[in-house]
């Protein structure tokens, strides 16, 4: 089952003499999703369209069941590989029903009618991606999530073992994406199918995907399983960018500000943390208050009016909001604001 | 679900019938106005007792009704093989500089001939005729020839749409130019042949104008599945196992055919190409091409006798020129076709 369906083998990518990516080496088994991720401009559309065989190698191999993607024809490639393209095709008039029809085309004949089993195969991948209900709208009429899986139902209905897909969820809002992310899940453990994509969607990417492809600038391209890759820490060294770290424990990217004050702070909980968030936005770093700190913050979260603010140890200010709150501590903040270095980071 | 009237089975047959209608107004209408009847026994070849009647039908209006029939097909389907090529609503027959080159031939022939040999080819009859309809499909050719060379080795569908529109540019300033040196009389004749005529031709051309219109249209059948998927683009196309430059090779050849036939007969027409496929679009709701060319066959022969019917309305005594007349009718169904999409698309 678990077979290898596609080599890439030590494959440089780019257009005429120009090399935008070397040295790339990387399978997909049989029934995975695998996402591709990787900065704009690290050649992530130009190796989809290398492996589609829309564009010509510069140098090694890419093996699709043991045959080589650029000695195919287009025919015999319309059965290995299915595609979905970032491109906004306007067809006039077509429908969904047609559109995914389309995808037969392979295996109809030279007036390209579908018989009676090619309409199954069409009504089954318009189901398997909920798209059925409008398969007679017209697909200038669709949503951005809709119009996606009408294009999805048309790969699938194209019946190859390979489905690429080049940024699928890049127009769409979060539930769509997320919708779409779990079709593609779901048709590669149902169907056997492989499934490449590429995204920058990465905490869906580690949450969904059976395999990461990362791109460095100019290659090689690091692979394996989410769980792998954090364990060596790949991302860290991939999204080195300033003010921005990668959390291994939740995969999730952190925003780090550049704090330019210190104020100190008592108290704890859900409250305390918005507080936190809130300011540190602002360019203020909360640290524990020492027992003489006489100018500080307190959270109270019991209290009807958490927030509160001292100076001299009398409470001047009680806040429910956090904004009117924040906007207060920083007309105040020179009061309040606390010099040593030696101080602890609250948590 | 669809409404009754974007049913196939409904308006298939529906624009047949118009067609037949309207085939059946050319021949009775018209400065003379011939029953019905009389009208089916003489093309009938059951002949009448009134020799005029027979005389205008046989002579003049069955050759311009069986002309129109064919070059409106022949324009509607190259009409919309080029806009579904070109992925633009406004392309049409003329986009590849074909009808261009045409004029260019028939140019050389009207303008030039006066000058060197110093006659007018119009005063040659049946000679004259041959030796525009030569010229013309003489430039068509060579400006097909020439973008279908190009279109293979550049491949790539924008730049091939681009070398064709420059090219009638260039064929449009050379005729400019023979224009200016020409002697008055040459002009005026290069200009009437450039309004565009039905009743150029006797019954028996008419018949076979009608052969070598319709049967390519008919063969465009077989492009149908190819024009499915180019519509998608090229890279969908292709990855649905079409091969692209062997499509669009084919696509062009067929429509620049028609074209160039259609232009040596006829002068060139305009607007028909252009607004019949969005007629065609209408008529059937759906995006494949087998349909599609239906529907441009029907429809383009019907708009071509449509405006044959206008340009020589009952009551006046001499015809409009047929480019005036497409232009009315077709404008304002590319206009309607242009602001309806405006709102879908937003």
């Amino acid at each position: 089952m678990n077979k290898n369906l596609l080599h890439i083998r030590n494959l440089s990518i780019g257009y005429g003499s120009k090399i935008v990516a070397g040295n790339l080496s990387a399978i997909i088994p049989s029934g995975e999703l695998i996402c591709l991720l990787g900065s704009n401009g690290t050649g992530k559309s130009t190796l989809m369209r290398s492996i589609c065989g829309f564009q010509p190698v510069l140098g090694g191999l890419i093996l699709i069941d043991n045959q080589e993607v650029h000695q195919l024809n287009e025919k015999e490639l319309s059965k290995q590989i299915a595609v979905v393209l970032t491109d906004r095709v306007v067809v006039p008039n077509a429908n969904v029903q047609e559109l995914v029809g389309y995808g037969r085309s392979p295996y109809t004949g030279m007036l390209g009618r579908l018989n009676a089993a090619d309409k199954i195969i069409v009504a089954r991948a318009m189901e398997q991606c909920g798209i059925a209900h409008k398969k007679d709208s017209l697909l200038t009429s669709l949503s951005d999530g809709e119009r996606q899986k009408a294009f999805i139902a048309k790969a699938l209905a194209q019946d190859t073992p390979l489905i690429i897909l080049d940024e699928p969820t890049a127009f769409l809002d979060l539930p769509a994406r997320v919708e779409i992310m779990q079709l593609l899940r779901d048709i590669a453990n149902t169907s056997g199918k492989s499934i490449l994509m590429s995204t920058h969607d990465l905490d869906l990417a580690l949450q969904l995907s059976d395999r990461l492809w990362l791109l460095q600038n100019g290659g090689p391209l690091i692979t394996g399983s989410p769980e792998d890759l954090l364990l060596k820490n790949a991302f860290q060294k991939m999204f080195q960018h300033k003010g921005v770290v990668f959390d291994n424990k939740t995969g999730l990217f952190k925003v780090m500000h550049t704090q330019h004050s210190q104020v100190a702070v008592k108290g704890h909980g859900f409250e305390y943390v918005l507080l936190r968030r809130a300011l540190s936005r602002k360019g203020v770093r909360l640290v524990k208050a020492n027992p003489d700190d006489s100018n500080r913050l307190e959270v109270n979260k019991d209290a009807p009016k958490p927030f509160s603010l001292y100076v001299d140890d009398q409470c001047i200010q009680s806040e429910d909001s956090v904004e009117v709150f924040v906007n207060r501590v920083l007309a105040a903040k020179s009061l309040l604001e606390v010099q040593s270095e030696s101080r602890v980071l609250s948590e | 679900m669809i409404p009754i009237f974007q049913r196939k089975s409904v308006l298939i047959p529906l624009s047949l019938g118009i067609l037949l209608i309207l085939t059946a107004l050319n021949l009775a209408m018209g400065s003379v106005n011939i029953p019905i009847a009389g009208v089916v026994d003489i093309v009938t070849g059951k002949g009448s007792s009134n020799v005029i009647w027979e005389n205008i039908l046989l002579r003049t209006r069955l050759p311009q009704t069986i002309v129109a029939l064919g070059a409106g097909m022949a324009l509607g389907v190259a009409g919309l093989l080029m806009q579904t090529l070109f992925r633009n609503p406004l392309a049409g027959p003329s986009v590849l500089g074909i009808s261009s080159g045409s004029s260019l031939g028939v140019g050389f022939v009207l303008l030039v001939a006066g000058q060197v040999w110093g006659f007018s080819f119009s005063r040659l009859g049946i000679w004259g005729d041959l030796a525009i309809i030569t010229a013309s499909l003489g430039g068509a050719f060579a400006v097909l020839a020439l973008i279908l060379f190009i279109s293979h080795k550049i491949g790539g569908t924008l730049s091939v749409l681009i070398i064709g529109v420059m090219i009638g540019y260039l064929s449009n300033s050379v005729v400019g130019v023979l224009k200016f040196y020409s002697m008055e009389e040459d002009v005026h004749n290069y200009v009437i042949w450039g309004l565009g005529s039905f009743s150029r031709m006797s019954v028996d051309r008419a018949y076979l104008f009608a052969m070598i219109t319709i049967v390519p249209s008919l063969l465009a059948l077989f492009l149908s599945k190819s024009l499915n998927l180019m519509a998608l683009g090229d890279r969908y196309a292709s990855n649905l196992g079409l091969k692209i430059k062997r499509a669009r090779l084919l696509i062009i050849l067929c429509a620049g055919t028609l074209t160039a036939i259609v232009t040596a007969f006829c002068g060139p027409i305009i607007f028909i190409g252009m607004a019949v496929p969005h007629l065609a679009k209408l008529v059937s709701r759906t995006s494949n091409h087998l349909y599609l060319i239906c529907n441009a066959c029907i429809l383009g022969a019907a708009t071509a006798l449509l405006c044959n019917l206008l340009a020589r309305l009952p009551g006046m005594e001499s015809e409009l020129p047929i480019n005036s007349v497409t232009a009315f009718i077709g404008a304002p169904v590319v206009i309607s076709v242009i602001w309806k999409k405006r709102k879908e698309n937003f």
